[in-house]
């Protein structure tokens, strides 16, 4: 499937900015079922930017402003060809063992009652990509979606706690209770072509199962992903993929307007 | 355990009266030296650290005072080949050390060949995947390391602790050889004492040496969080006596992926830094986000190649307790040959037969949580009631993976001045290692720490320890 990415992220601040320093992790990488036909990110002010890698494989660009800053905005277009691999992943950048992803993080410690849920759902089967299938189905299942709004560092056990819950919050609940069952498991950031207008990137979640290798979920749909995502970046929780770190110099508040668009073009498979 | 049956450094087991034979002209001049006279000049250094300003914050203390750490006037002395033998097991410490990370942040061959078990490091939080396949320039990880020794006989030393982050404590040992040649000149006369005063040149050229490449003339910082931070006093010191600018994170500005300081004259390029922060405070996009002392960008920079950061982030896996217990095999892994300077010997209760040995020497071991700190989790076998023992022995059967065991040292001791007069206190030492592109440089010298509480084994400055001056003497024998 061809699919086109427009975000455009809009910060505007009540009083000028000095100086802004964002790290951004909005750059697909190519996999065998990922092929990026273009890509672009673009500033409308004076800024450098600087392509690297982090130590997870994802594609970083930073960006550096001098002020007097009013306003920035962060514009993302480009193109990629997917093809569905139900969700197992091959030619993945994969600087780190999957072992890692078993450590836990502020964001992805688990509560008492989540484990307890994984443990309860995933009872009867000693199958590993079973016991997955059936956390994700139970999740996409307990919490209705809602749309995604930028992040306020909600953790998974809190979240756990509530009731109606973005893509971020249920694929940290993924993530928290996969590893409680031993399966290292990563938090996903991308694009997912469901034909709503979106105000922030898609999460999903990629758990390792010996054998086959990294395999995605994505407990919005309770299903594994299919050629309708475009994948960008992973970590080991929703901060550790976030697509944008920034630090700014300078008083007053911050607004930010998203928008997103995510459209499949020409009818090619 | 008392301090009787130690071995002394200077008195060996016989007492003031029979001196180990190369410490003879010391024994005698701190017998001839009245004990009054020595309380003097202990006085006099202790009120000129006083007025320099080199005191420390007790965290927690509610007497918010800062104290300086006491001072005492017998130095300690170790002879030209005591040292060298020890230099050299140093050497090929802070060796293994910068390759054990060279590797655990690359390819990872130790883990791949079995010798650390991979959740030992891939579970710990001081392996920082944030900063995984970067290379610092030339390949420099532990540029300043402190190695903490302690030792039980004339030729048996024990390394008790590595410090591959950023090991304080070197300001003593420069402040306390400034001390001692004021106030003890005919000690100076007497011995030929290796002098240290070369350490913060010996510090710049480190620096120098590990800056990114092409950069001629390059740029060197000291990165301090403040001066809220104990050690602050250390950090300005030392950026005063290299001659370089002590800088605080406002100060610096990351833009294109290079580092600038904000100066009256203008932005200037910075090349090297060496940083008195911890990684978790370096730089907010990459490590906490709330953190007011970092430099936005600095990883970045770093990244790509454009500054050294002394010591590299991410060396915490190096001197963590948990792999503590690898370093005979690490160092045998990387250097191809023995550990000149032994661990403790450390038993890794996670191992069968290690397990039985604890379960069975109980009343003489000292176990310690593997991730535990500050006394926590701690059984002292030999202080301890049976009760403990036993609530011990449940533990260990439970959850043996938690837990090391060690045997209770009888750790040296060296005539310190007390109330009474001259007594036995046991010390540990502290020996400062810079590496740089170029070599390996060990200071003849370091800092000692001395337990002033007879009998104490406990030598924290916050828990009543002091300091004495360390010298190594130049030649054969005193």
């Amino acid at each position: 499937m061809r699919i086109a990415v427009e975000h455009r992220s809009i910060y505007r601040f009540t009083q000028p900015q000095a100086r802004i320093v964002q790290m951004l992790r909005l750059t697909p990488c190519d996999t065998q079922h990922q092929t990026v036909v273009s890509w672009m990110v673009g500033v409308d002010c004076d800024a450098r930017l600087r392509d690297a890698v982090d130590g997870y494989g994802n594609a970083v660009t930073m960006l550096y402003a001098e002020g007097p800053i009013e306003a920035i905005e962060i514009a993302v277009t480009g193109e990629v060809l997917t093809s569905d691999n139900a969700g197992v992943l091959r030619g993945t950048p994969e600087p780190l063992p999957p072992a890692l992803f078993l450590r836990t993080t502020p964001r992805t410690a688990p509560s008492a009652q989540l484990a307890a849920f994984a443990a309860d759902v995933s009872t009867g089967t000693a199958d590993p990509i079973e016991k997955l299938h059936r956390l994700n189905q139970a999740l996409h299942a307990r919490f209705r979606c809602v749309p995604d709004v930028p992040d306020t560092g909600l953790t998974a056990a809190d979240a756990f706690a509530g009731k109606a819950k973005a893509s971020r919050d249920v694929a940290q609940m993924f993530v928290s209770a996969a590893r409680t069952l031993d399966a290292p498991a990563r938090y996903v950031s991308g694009y997912h072509l469901d034909g709503t207008q979106q105000c922030a990137p898609h999460a999903w979640c990629e758990a390792w199962i010996a054998g086959l290798g990294w395999v995605a979920f994505d407990p919005v749909t309770g299903l594994s992903p299919n050629d309708g995502y475009v994948r960008v970046a992973v970590g080991l929780d929703s901060e550790g993929a976030a697509a944008v770190a920034g630090h700014r110099i300078g008083h007053g508040e911050e607004q930010l307007a998203v928008n997103l668009q995510v459209d499949r073009l020409g009818n090619e498979e | 355990m008392g301090s009787t049956g130690a071995f002394d450094e200077i008195w060996g087991h016989g007492g003031p009266e029979a001196p180990r034979a190369a410490f003879a002209a010391l024994s005698q001049w701190i017998a001839d030296t009245p004990p009054e006279e020595l309380q003097r000049r202990q006085h006099s250094a202790e009120a000129a650290f006083r007025q320099l300003g080199i005191t420390f914050a007790v965290y927690g203390d509610s007497d918010a005072a800062e104290r300086i750490i006491p001072f005492d006037i017998v130095p300690r002395m170790f002879l030209q080949p005591e040292w060298e033998k020890l230099s050299e097991g140093l050497v090929q410490r802070v060796e293994a050390i910068n390759a054990f990370l060279e590797d655990i942040y690359g390819a990872r061959r130790i883990l791949d060949e079995g010798i650390v078990p991979p959740e030992l490091i891939l579970h710990n939080e001081q392996f920082r995947p944030e900063v995984a396949g970067i290379r610092p320039p030339h390949g420099v990880w532990a540029h300043i390391c402190g190695i903490d020794l302690v030792r039980t006989g004339p030729d048996e030393f024990y390394v008790l602790e590595d410090n591959a982050r950023t090991p304080s404590g070197v300001s003593y040992m420069l402040e306390n050889r400034e001390a001692m040649i004021r106030l003890c000149p005919e000690l100076f006369r007497d011995f030929r004492v290796a002098p240290v005063d070369s350490y913060p040149d010996m510090l710049l050229e480190t620096m120098r040496s590990v800056a990114p490449l092409g950069r001629a003339r390059p740029v060197c910082v000291v990165l301090t969080p403040g001066h809220f931070n104990s050690a602050y006093y250390e950090h300005s010191f030392l950026a005063d006596s290299m001659g370089v600018e002590l800088v605080e994170a406002a100060d610096l500005v990351v833009d294109d992926d290079i580092v600038y300081m904000e100066t009256i004259a203008g932005r200037v390029r910075v090349d090297v830094i060496y940083r008195r922060i911890d990684d978790d405070f370096l730089d907010p996009l990459v490590f906490r986000p709330d953190s007011l002392l970092g430099v936005p960008g600095l990883i970045a920079a770093y990244r790509a190649g454009n500054v050294a950061l002394l010591n590299a982030p991410g060396n915490g896996i190096a001197d963590d307790k948990a792999i503590y217990s690898y370093m005979p095999e690490i160092v045998r892994f990387y250097s191809g040959g023995e550990a000149k300077l032994p661990n403790v010997e450390t038993w890794r209760c996670r191992e069968p037969q290690a397990l039985k040995y604890v379960l069975d020497h109980l009343p003489e071991l000292v176990v310690k949580l593997v991730d535990g700190s500050g006394g926590y989790g701690m059984l002292v076998g030999p202080t301890a009631t049976k009760e403990q023992i036993e609530t011990f022995r449940a533990a260990l059967i439970a959850e043996p993976h938690r837990y090391i065991a060690q045997p209770t040292l009888a750790l040296s001791t060296v005539p310190t001045l007390t109330e009474k007069g001259l007594a036995p206190r046991h010390v540990d030492f502290r020996p400062f290692v810079l590496t740089g592109s170029d070599k390996v440089r060990v200071v003849p010298g370091g800092l000692t720490r001395v337990a002033l509480r007879e009998g104490s084994l406990v030598v924290n400055s916050s828990q009543g320890g002091g300091t004495k001056d360390s010298f190594v003497l130049l030649g054969d024998a005193a």
